[in-house]
């Protein structure tokens, strides 16, 4: 059946809009393929702003898989802005595809990129203006199955009631299962209609209308168990693991609008092993998986030729981890010095040979701010979190930093850790002080700066802290504007310290989100039809909506805001997200949150990477492994280097 | 709007600012990292922080050519904003491997140079920019180079040597459509506005509001018989049939007029309001008498 653009529809409304040319489509980079022979057809969706979706990884790498195969299509979608939604509903046009402006519903599969809890009401604009019950109940087999990925859909059960199936993990690999099991059940004349083909996906995503949620009479979970044959107890993550067979995004999609990153990215590995024990990506995304050298230099090359972006971004959670991350720095700066390209990698890890890498990707650049990432004030917090940094290692740091040409260095703290006090969140202003007279006497200047950057802690669940109690906001903004003080106290340094803070009250309401169950979808629900929108952006972020329709749908449980987020739970608790399997064994999470508060100071996790491994479950349960070279290969500039402009 | 104002006739270097103008989002917390110094022991390939200390930023290398591009902004492309146009230029000429010429400084941008662009939302057949190279190059395969990469709707029409650069870009000729005016009544309009001696006008800026006298900028205008209102596929959807279509030629001045400031006065002095927004293209710039001549005649 011919599926119509409603692009006649929309283009008038265009000239009535804040950047219109984020909705048109048409980069360098996108695919538009015959809707007629393609038979499984997905539109991809990142429920944020294009300029923020757009140079999304995981929405990119797909498109491409998905397009590269025969008979498949995939084009992307994003979330439009309040003032093109209030055009888009007066005028009755509905959500609508970026590369052939064809209406969402039309699609076989609308895939849900989540990086963020936050963008769970933008979920509800985009499956709205495409006309799709918002409810996965009230589906028929005509409207697209609406699936979630990313690492926020690792928790899916806040929002489970609107999709059809999460994919958990890495989506290369689990894109193309569903797309066959799609067009197996559409040639077999879709055997049992959408229920039979939610049990097929069963076998490889989460269908979360197949597990009945059960409640004892205090509000605590009591059992999650399928209400169907055969499907599993426990639903596991998806882990690709040989990256070099995945070397995506090869043609990136190079948008005519301005993006928040304007740049190729290469994913230089896949996972981390540091064990920060707050930090959901690297617990949900072991084992490390890393791509070797020669494929990232292939994979530049291409991309940059592609695209003719300026900037490269070397991606991964912790970037100088690489094993051969000294060749990867030192190769492609040789390749590109006199090309006009620059490279960068968005590490912070806090050692001098972190400052050596970036000094090498810098070499003819301008050396105007540096990133650390300290997490915790005094060395005890940040023993708690396991981010092993003294305060020596870190003034050691700054001072090459300086040394090198550095003029400003920017810290990244978290405040509302588990056990953490006002002291410890003063120490930051103590630590910066240092960080600034150690500048001083390396370089003889007065003009380094540092800025302190912080914001308030959420726990997130399958980490060591998806126990924990929450700080309050109030505590946490108390502790933001006594550090501001302190900062601001001592003349002879305020000048050269800046501050920077986000307040605690977004951070209750993720924090909901984040380790929320399937009642929390009604507090969703209540606030989205109250009119909350992009709550990632503080302009739209309302806490007054949310603590009130918070209020409002949950006044019939026994459960409220503070249950959710400030209160802590005990071991024998069931978790909403229990069932849902990342690799981790929930009693080495439960051992290493209680290592990190004993009353003789946290126990060290050591980096398996390094190290014999701690158990965490992955590798096991898995059937995976690590995976780091080194290669010993190396880059040869002159088959690599692509020439562009060029310098004397 | 927030376009820079076309400045008449005057080649202005865009120089993108350097991280772009995105609004504070509350979730860009610390990324997720971790820092711990390094357990093992590196073997050091080069010696990175000796050899490569501070450096200066590099020379580069000299101009020896500049080609002037007239490129059409087409289609969707019509909503790509001068900025925009700027970002797809300087991508499609490394695309394109063109020696395209740096500026000096620790952040080199390529040497392009714009005249005045079309406001966003406005298509054009006579958009002009243009290149600075590091070495001669052929100005049709320039022309072929860049088309078989820059993305669709962004059409080169046409390049040329510097030597034989246009005349001057006094002023431009616009087409302008407007859904659901009956001709007659934009001919009535024309000829009032014709008539007058001057006709302020005013524009929301970012600086706030301009005054502008739409008239004196005005060399010729006049409504056409449409014989076809662009608007076949739309008018399915709008239901609008009816169309007028305005030809006039505006001179570069400062502050610039444009097109959209003669519709307000037509609209608030002469009561021609269509039906949707206007759609509008720069078909010429270039001297004023002979676009003058084109388009009257």
């Amino acid at each position: 059946m011919p599926v119509e653009s409603v692009y006649q529809a929309l283009e008038p409304l265009l000239p009535r809009v804040r950047k219109p040319i984020q909705y048109v489509g048409g980069e360098v980079g996108s695919v538009t393929k015959d809707w007629d022979t393609a038979d499984v057809r997905w539109a991809l969706c990142y429920p944020d702003a294009y300029e923020v979706g757009l140079p999304n990884q995981g929405v990119q790498i797909l498109y491409e898989v998905l397009n590269e195969r025969e008979g498949v299509l995939a084009e992307r979608t994003y979330t439009v802005w309040p003032d093109l939604e209030a055009l888009m509903r007066e005028y009755g046009v509905p959500q609508f595809t970026v590369d052939t402006h064809r209406p969402v519903s039309a699609f076989d599969v609308l895939g849900v990129s989540f990086a963020t809890e936050m963008a769970y009401t933008n979920l509800l604009t985009v499956l709205d203006l495409a006309r799709i019950p918002l409810f996965s109940a009230e589906r028929t087999i005509a409207h697209p199955l609406v699936i979630a990925g990313g690492h926020a859909a690792f928790n899916p059960e806040p929002i489970a009631d609107f999709l059809d199936a999460v994919v958990l993990g890495d989506g290369e690999q689990a894109v193309l299962a569903i797309t066959d099991l799609i067009r197996d059940w559409k040639r077999a004349g879709q055997p049992g209609g959408r229920d039979g083909l939610l049990l097929r996906l069963s076998t490889v995503a989460y269908v979360p209308r197949f597990y009945d949620v059960s409640y004892h009479s205090d509000g605590r979970i009591s059992n999650i168990t399928p209400n169907r044959q055969g499907v599993p107890s426990s639903v596991s993550k998806h882990t690709v693991m040989d990256l070099d067979a995945w070397p995506y995004p090869r043609r990136p999609i190079v948008p005519v609008a301005e993006t928040v990153h304007e740049r190729y990215s290469v994913e230089i590995f896949r996972g981390c092993t540091r064990g920060c024990r707050f930090c959901q990506a690297g617990m949900i995304t072991r084992p490390v998986r890393e791509r070797s050298i020669t494929t990232i230099g292939s994979m530049v090359a291409g991309g940059v030729a592609a695209s003719g972006f300026d900037e490269v971004g070397l991606l991964s959670l912790s970037s100088a981890d690489h094993s051969e991350i000294n060749e990867i720095a030192v190769d492609l700066a040789d390749c590109y010095e006199g090309t006009n390209v620059g490279l960068s990698l968005p590490s912070t890890r806090v050692d001098a040979f972190n400052v050596t890498l970036a000094n090498e990707l810098s070499r003819n650049g301008r050396r105007s701010g540096l990133t650390l990432a300290p997490e915790g004030g005094s060395e005890r917090m940040r023993k708690v979190i396991n981010k092993m940094v003294t305060e020596e290692d870190l003034l050691r740091t700054v001072t090459t930093a300086y040394a090198s040409g550095w003029r400003q260095v920017k810290l990244y703290f978290m405040c509302g850790l588990p056990t953490e006090t006002d002291a410890d969140v003063l120490a930051i202003a103590q630590l910066a002080r240092r960080v600034i007279a150690a500048g001083r006497e390396a370089t003889g200047r007065r003009d380094i700066r540092c800025t302190v950057s912080i914001g308030g802690f959420v726990p997130k669940p399958h980490t060591p802290f998806q126990w924990v109690a929450q700080c309050a906001p109030e505590v946490v903004d108390a502790r933001l504007r006594a550090l501001g003080g302190a900062l601001r106290a001592d003349r002879a340094y305020a000048k050269s310290i800046g501050f920077r803070y986000h307040d605690g009250q977004p951070g209750l309401i993720e924090g909901l989100l984040s380790r929320g169950d399937r009642r929390v979808g009604g507090v969703i629900l209540a606030a989205w039809r109250d009119g909350a929108r992009f709550d990632g952006w503080s302009e739209y972020f309302s806490f007054e909506r949310w603590v009130r329709c918070a209020e409002s749908a949950l006044a019939t449980e026994p459960v409220e805001l503070a249950w959710y987020t400030t209160r802590e739970r005990d071991y024998s608790e069931v978790l909403p997200w229990d069932h849902l399997d990342a690799g981790l064994d929930r009693d080495w999470l439960w051992q290493d949150w209680q290592d990190s508060i004993t009353p003789e100071g946290a126990a060290e996790v050591e980096d398996c990477r390094w190290t014999p491994c701690y158990e965490c479950g992955v590798c096991s349960a898995m059937g995976t492994e690590i995976q780091v070279g080194p290669t010993g290969e190396r880059l040869d500039g002159k088959r690599l280097l692509p020439v562009v402009g060029g310098r004397a | 709007m927030s376009e820079p104002e076309g400045r008449g006739g005057a080649w202005t270097v865009l120089v993108p600012s350097d991280p772009p103008p995105v609004r504070r989002r509350r979730d860009e917390g610390p990324p997720p990292q971790a820092a711990r110094p390094a357990r093992r022991r590196l073997e050091r390939t080069s010696d990175a922080s000796g050899k490569h200390g501070m450096a200066g930023p590099a020379a580069q290398l000299p101009a020896v050519q500049h080609l002037v591009v007239r490129y059409a902004k087409r289609g969707k492309m019509r909503f790509a904003s001068h900025r925009d146009v700027a970002r797809v230029f300087e991508r499609g000429v490394r695309r394109a491997g063109l020696p395209i010429a740096y500026s000096a400084g620790f952040t080199p941008h390529p040497r392009i140079s714009y005249a005045g662009g079309a406001p966003t939302g406005v298509a054009s057949e006579a958009e002009y920019l243009s290149l600075a190279l590091t070495s001669r190059q052929a100005a049709a395969q320039v022309r072929e180079r860049l088309n078989a990469t820059l993305p669709d709707g962004i059409d080169v029409i046409d390049v040329t040597d510097d030597a034989e650069r246009p005349g001057a870009l006094e002023a431009s000729e616009w087409r302008v459509v407007l859904p659901g005016v009956d001709p007659a009544a934009a001919e009535r309009a024309v000829a009032g506005f014709l008539a007058l001696g001057e006709a302020p006008v005013e524009r929301l800026t970012d600086k706030g509001v301009r005054r502008l006298d739409a008239r004196a900028a005005v060399a010729a205008l006049d409504a056409l018989q449409p014989a076809d209102c662009d608007g076949g596929a739309r008018a399915a959807v709008t239901g609008v049939q009816d169309c007028a279509i305005l030809r006039m030629v505006v001179r570069q001045t400062a502050p610039a007029v444009r097109p959209d400031d003669v519709l307000t006065a037509l609209r608030e002095q002469h009561g021609l309001v269509p039906s949707s927004p206007p759609m509008t293209t720069r078909l010429a710039q270039g001297p004023l008498a002979l676009l003058a001549g084109t388009a009257l005649s």
